[in-house]
């Protein structure tokens, strides 16, 4: 289990233990985090899951690839540390990642 | 009025396949469907990549997972009705009356939510202040060229449709094409031609931008746009166009009185009915404990439903199964020839 941090968009901190494996899309939709939609179901092909992710954690998560980047192009309001939370995969070296979740997905 | 035995609501895999339940039962039923094209999400959202869990089909695309159940059914006939909406479904005696967004008209008594994760919709700029422009001035497809004539269209996106109205409009208006990063997703021919086209003037190209803010009274007269080292540009343009490609939203289904949670609906595993007598929901937007959203999940989903609009569609006669190997009934509905 490693401890994801979940801020969503009404300034609630949702602290939850996700099993390693399961993306961080996954850990919030099991555990009733609003603000992800993930309309695909993970499949890299809506960008509604889309977060921020904490500045201290972007350069920690493995690269996005370029439909990860594609995908982006059509979130709600992307930023620099945009990444579609589908696509980030759950592991010890991501205990205590923070993600912001937007104020809405589309 | 259209009068039908059925009529199905989304034209993707699962809304086609219970179309072939339903006629091979010996129903009538249409499809209707916002996308112009039949195929739901496996033509908008993966068309290219690679299924590996239909059964018996190791591998196929969404396109050819489509195709293949276009074929399918092509011995009925079916008549789909692309490009339009249902906004309305209503109770009248025994039926269901149901109207889309162009003003069709259907009675039936069984209506089939086929309808995935809800209607394909553009995605919108984020500024609340646009939709005041919408359609006016703030268009996110193009039905009409011409209206952009001699002015000034900015247009936002990276992928196809951007680049290939960037081009083409760049022949007759003053375009400014504007994109939140370097690099553009669309055709690589497309590409090079909207960087040979700014070389030379033709295209105003802004990259590492995104929308903020609109002006203007009744028409948009500025646009503003941030980069991302946080400057802000103020554009004169006439137009503007936003290509993001297109979201799932349940839209109007959540008006018609079923129980639904987390944009879907809950049905029963006997015969996939909603709350409501003759509307029933398969595939991806209907929920019961132990749900699975696959596309084979879809396909029993439909099977069973049909087979319960048989009841409400022929209340005086009796169901009565059959296998396709060997009913003669069911051969002559397919066309092929009995043994």
């Amino acid at each position: 289990m490693t401890k994801i941090i979940y801020n969503t968009h009404d300034n609630k901190t949702h602290t939850i233990d996700v099993q390693n494996g399961l993306t961080v899309m996954e850990g919030a939709v099991q555990n009733d985090i609003p603000g992800i939609d993930a309309d695909c179901g993970g499949g890299m092909a809506c960008a509604t899951c889309h977060v921020y992710v904490d500045e201290d954690w972007v350069q920690k998560l493995p690269q996005k690839d370029d439909g990860e980047e594609d995908m982006l192009d059509m979130a709600f309001e992307p930023k620099k540390n945009s990444r579609l939370s589908c696509q980030i995969i759950v592991s010890d070296e991501l205990d205590g990642l923070v993600v912001n979740i937007p104020s809405k997905q589309s | 009025m259209i009068k039908t035995d059925a009529l199905i609501i989304g034209a993707g895999p699962t809304g086609l396949f219970t179309a072939h339940q339903l006629k091979l039962i010996g129903l009538d039923c249409e499809i209707v469907d916002n996308l112009d094209k039949i195929g739901g999400q496996c033509i908008e959202l993966y068309p290219d990549k690679p299924i590996y869990d239909i059964p018996a089909v190791p591998e196929c695309t969404g396109e050819e997972l489509t195709n293949n159940l276009i074929d399918q059914i092509k011995p009925f006939n079916i008549k789909t009705h692309l490009g339009e909406r249902v906004d309305e479904v209503k109770k009248d005696g025994e039926n269901w009356f149901v109207k889309t967004n162009l003003g069709k008209t259907f009675l039936t008594p069984n209506v089939i939510i086929a309808g995935g994760v809800g209607s394909f919709e553009p995605r919108k700029f984020s500024p609340k202040e646009c939709e005041k422009f919408e359609n006016k001035s703030i268009f996110y497809s193009v039905k009409d060229k011409t209206i952009f004539e001699g002015k000034t269209v900015s247009i936002f996106g990276g992928g196809d449709s951007a680049l290939d109205w960037a081009v083409e409009l760049s022949k007759s208006s003053k375009v400014n094409l504007i994109h939140r990063r370097d690099d553009f997703r669309g055709a690589q021919a497309t590409v090079d031609k909207v960087h040979e086209l700014a070389k030379s003037g033709k295209i105003n190209l802004f990259t590492k931008y995104q929308l903020t803010n609109v002006n203007g009274k009744d028409n948009l007269e500025s646009i503003e746009i941030k980069h991302d080292n946080k400057e802000i540009k103020t554009i004169k343009t006439d137009f503007a166009l936003g290509f993001f490609g297109l979201i799932m939203q349940l839209g109007p289904i959540a008006d018609w009185g079923l129980n639904i949670d987390k944009k879907t609906v809950a049905v029963d595993t006997e015969k996939f009915e909603t709350n409501q007598k003759g509307i029933y929901a398969v595939g991806d937007i209907c929920s019961y404990p132990g749900k699975l959203k696959l596309i084979l999940s879809g396909f029993h989903e439909g099977a069973l439903a049909a087979r319960a609009c048989f009841k409400l569609a022929r209340p005086n006669e009796k169901y009565r199964f059959e296998f396709t190997t060997s009913s003669k009934t069911i051969k002559d509905r397919l066309g092929v020839k009995s043994d």
